[in-house]
């Protein structure tokens, strides 16, 4: 593979975790440990694909963002069926997702055996999407598509509201300190939850969507090799920070686009690289750690002694 | 006695105890963390056989003149002797060996433990040593010597209080202390619990041990103690018998000056038009179905100061929430204004948001009613002319709330729910922690804001202060909400239910 055609490949491996790490770090600033990624962009796929197909006639301009806003909302309805269930009945986010994503799983399989399966019922897929139907390619004769773009830029508009904005602000208020944001601030915590429950869903549904239209043209089982999981460890890379969750996710996406690369050129295993990808993920572990010990060391805790007491 | 000689105010004028019989020695002790110096050359002669009180303001450097002492840190100067030998503890194991026990303010105990594991568990030794059996039998002995009767099959996470606390000098005893060291440990008893604990310090130091305790409260100290030193910004300012000492030589010795006076400042009653909370037959139940406040009925006006009263538990917790817009009632009719500053109790939790800049935490106040973009410069500036006008000290609005000292972190929160002057203030043990100047300050203040209109709510489990601050006040007991006279007695008597 030519070093362009690689970084081409990387770019494209690195949109959905892109658009999923920021789904991630968005649910993770506010405290919600939102690991349902996987789940909402099976469902974002499946809606666009759904839409892609029923209205191929449409012409591209209106088709593709139809496609995409499909996936954005199938994205949040998914996550909204665990938002539900953490506020009405207390179930704790962390098992409802991830539980969620087999759901999702599965509703894939059945679509793709079932309603949406192609003609002549041979494999399990539905029938491709239709040029029109598809996201506009970036550079000529490579795959990177418009959606690359669209992750950018959602990171900058992500990483800027939270910053600037009063709904970032009380987004970050409730991550950082809920009862202080409840009571000092007033703030109204199981909605802004809620909100975020919802924005983050969108985020990784808008992944399965643009990964559809941009990149498979279909839909099949295999359509995501584990993007929501992955996500995650590109959230926690970045430390949450949208700007750098762009970084690390192309870090991931060439470190994923080249692992069959370097099975193929160099007779390495494929697996390494998700060795590498752990390896990383417990050094950040280990830093940020290591960093709160030092923190606990050079602070004056003893020299300023709080007052409160159990 | 003439103390004012020195322009830093040491007192030098008393004979220091002297160090022939020194249990506990440690001299020109420095220590920093990072660029905050904590001690600046304190030195501490504990005599054998003695209750020793060490004083000073929140961040004088008392926890950390002990951590050192037993073994917790190490100095970057000055020498720690005991029994007059010279001791370089490698970590508070090596002080526990040599007869030094420690009991912290916030208590080390596994609450999932039993009384005797808790005991057991300081031993030495991986496998040997850990013996609960052998453990509880050492609990009950302990006990019967000492009155410090404790079950060894509780577990210490079911004990109150007063009682864990007793665990933690129990633990101390058991690897045969002889010098015991605490701090601040009557911050979490009453007053009752407070007494019976100083009758047993006393009981065990007239047995040969040796105590060290540390405190803020003048008038305890000066009561119960033979000698004291006093720290002042990581300085011994003052040490002396207790005897030659009156309650003013000691407060000026902790605050370098004066203490500021004006408490006793006549305050007329411009206590004008219509009321700014009112509260009828609110009542709270929790999602527990216990009723919490029981028809509580309320109404402060623009410039007058409602002080509460009421034991843990009996619904002033509820009421001051109601009042201050944070807890809608069950039933009842509440009528607030849109501005009530709120100050909780548990500042670090409900108040400050600790990861977050002094900047943040003020526009947190905003943060439910903030729409569009956050106008942060504009933020900033508030930040910086609240913590003048409030003598907040910090370094700067940029740094984390939690980089602010607990007393700082006290006064950044009433300045920011002062801010603005909103048209009532709900303060719930305002001066909690601090120490005498920051008390007289936060009073001050609150004074200050009832003077320019602002109808204000004040519990305090402090009756002194209430009192001393209230225009009425009022008594929570068991939910209900029982208006007496302003007297200590009547107050007292209302808060356990006696008329």
């Amino acid at each position: 593979m030519s070093l362009s055609g690689f970084l081409f490949a990387a770019l494209v491996r690195s949109t959905p975790l892109i658009l999923l790490g920021l789904a991630v770090a968005l649910a993770f600033r506010a405290n919600l440990l939102n690991i349902g990624a996987e789940g909402q962009l099976l469902a974002g796929a499946s809606a666009a694909v759904a839409v892609g197909l029923a209205c191929s006639s449409w012409p591209g301009a209106a088709l593709v963002p139809a496609e995409l806003i499909a996936g954005a909302v199938a994205g949040a309805a998914w996550a909204g069926i665990a938002a539900v269930l953490k506020q009405r009945f207390g179930v704790l986010e962390v098992i409802s997702t991830l539980m969620l994503n087999f759901v999702a799983q599965n509703l894939v399989s059945y679509l793709v055996r079932g309603p949406m399966q192609e003609p002549t019922h041979v494999y399990p897929q539905t029938v491709a999407l239709t040029n029109a139907a598809r996201l506009p390619v970036l550079v000529p004769g490579q795959r990177l598509h418009l959606g690359f773009v669209l992750a950018v830029v959602l990171a900058v508009a992500l990483w800027w509201m939270l910053r600037s904005t009063a709904t970032g602000f009380r987004v970050r208020a409730v991550g950082d300190g809920a009862a202080a944001a409840a009571s000092a601030g007033r703030v109204r915590v199981s909605r802004v939850v809620f909100g975020v429950f919802l924005a983050s869903g969108a985020l990784a549904g808008l992944g399965g969507g643009v990964e559809a239209s941009g990149v498979t043209y279909a839909l099949y089982e295999g359509i995501s090799p584990g993007y929501g999981y992955t996500a995650i460890a590109v959230a926690l890379l970045a430390r949450l920070n949208p700007l750098l969750v762009i970084l690390t996710g192309i870090f991931f996406g060439a470190l994923e686009a080249g692992a069959a690369a370097m099975q193929r050129d160099a007779g390495v295993p494929a697996v390494l690289v998700t060795v590498i990808e752990a390896i990383v993920i417990l050094g950040v572990l280990a830093a940020g750690h290591a960093r709160t010990i030092a923190a606990a060391r050079t602070q004056p805790s003893a020299f300023a002694p709080t007052t409160e007491h159990a | 006695m003439d103390l004012g000689a020195g322009t830093d105010g040491t007192v030098s004028a008393i004979a220091p105890p002297s160090a022939a019989s020194s249990s506990l020695s440690l001299r020109g002790i420095r220590k920093r963390f990072g660029s905050a110096k904590a001690l600046d050359g304190a030195d501490l002669q504990v005599r054998a056989g003695t209750l020793h009180t060490l004083l000073g303001e929140n961040g004088a450097g008392k926890t950390t003149l002990m951590r050192l002492a037993f073994g917790m840190l190490r100095p970057d100067a000055g020498t720690i002797a005991l029994d007059g030998i010279d001791r370089r503890w490698r970590s508070s194991a090596d002080a526990v060996a040599a007869g030094v026990g420690m009991v912290h303010q916030h208590f080390l105990l596994v609450p999932a433990m039993t009384v005797a594991e808790n005991v057991a568990l300081g031993d030495r030794g991986f496998f040997r040593g850990f013996e609960p059996r052998g453990a509880a039998e050492r609990v009950r002995r302990i006990g019967e010597q000492t009155g410090l009767a404790l079950d060894p099959a509780a577990r210490a996470g079911d004990l109150p209080v007063g009682a864990q606390q007793r665990l933690e000098i129990v633990k101390a005893l058991a690897r045969d202390v002889r010098l015991l060291i605490l701090d601040e440990p009557t911050a979490v008893l009453s007053p009752r619990e407070s007494q019976e604990l100083y009758a047993w310090l006393r009981a065990f130091v007239r047995r040969g041990r040796t105590v060290v305790l540390i405190t803020h409260k003048v008038r305890e100290a000066l009561a119960v103690a033979d000698d004291m030193t006093v720290l002042r910004q990581g300085r011994t300012v003052l040490s002396a018998q207790v005897s030659g000492l009156s309650e003013d030589t000691v407060v000026r010795a902790l605050l370098g000056e004066p203490a500021g006076e004006d408490a006793a400042e006549p305050r007329p009653a411009n206590t004008t038009g219509g009321p700014v909370l009112f509260l009828e037959r609110g009542t709270v139940i929790d999602a527990r179905g216990v009723t919490r406040l029981r028809e509580a009925s309320l109404e402060v006006r623009a410039g007058e100061i409602v002080g509460i009263a009421g034991v843990e538990g009996a619904g002033q917790h509820e009421l001051l929430r109601v009042l201050a817009g944070r807890l809608v009632p069950s039933a009842g009719t509440v009528r607030l204004p849109k501005r009530i500053g709120f100050v909780p109790e548990d500042r670090l939790r409900d108040a400050l948001i600790l990861e977050m800049t002094l900047v943040e935490n003020l526009a947190l106040k905003e943060a439910a009613s903030a729409r569009g973009v956050m106008r942060w410069r504009e933020y900033s500036t508030r930040t910086s002319v609240t913590m003048r006008d409030h003598d907040v000290r910090g370094s700067g609005v940029m740094s984390l709330a939690s980089a602010l000292s607990g007393g700082n972190q006290q006064k950044f929160v009433l300045a920011r729910e002062l801010e603005g002057t909103p048209e009532a203030l709900v303060a719930e043990n305002p001066t909690r922690g601090l120490d005498i100047r920051a008390t007289a300050q936060v009073l001050s203040r609150l004074r200050a804001a009832c003077r320019s209109g602002v109808a204000l709510v004040v519990y305090s489990s402090d009756l002194d202060e209430v009192l001393s601050i209230a225009d009425r006040m009022l008594v929570c007991f068991e939910g209900r909400l029982i208006p007496v006279a302003r007297d200590a007695e009547a107050v007292a008597r209302a808060m356990v239910g006696l008329s």
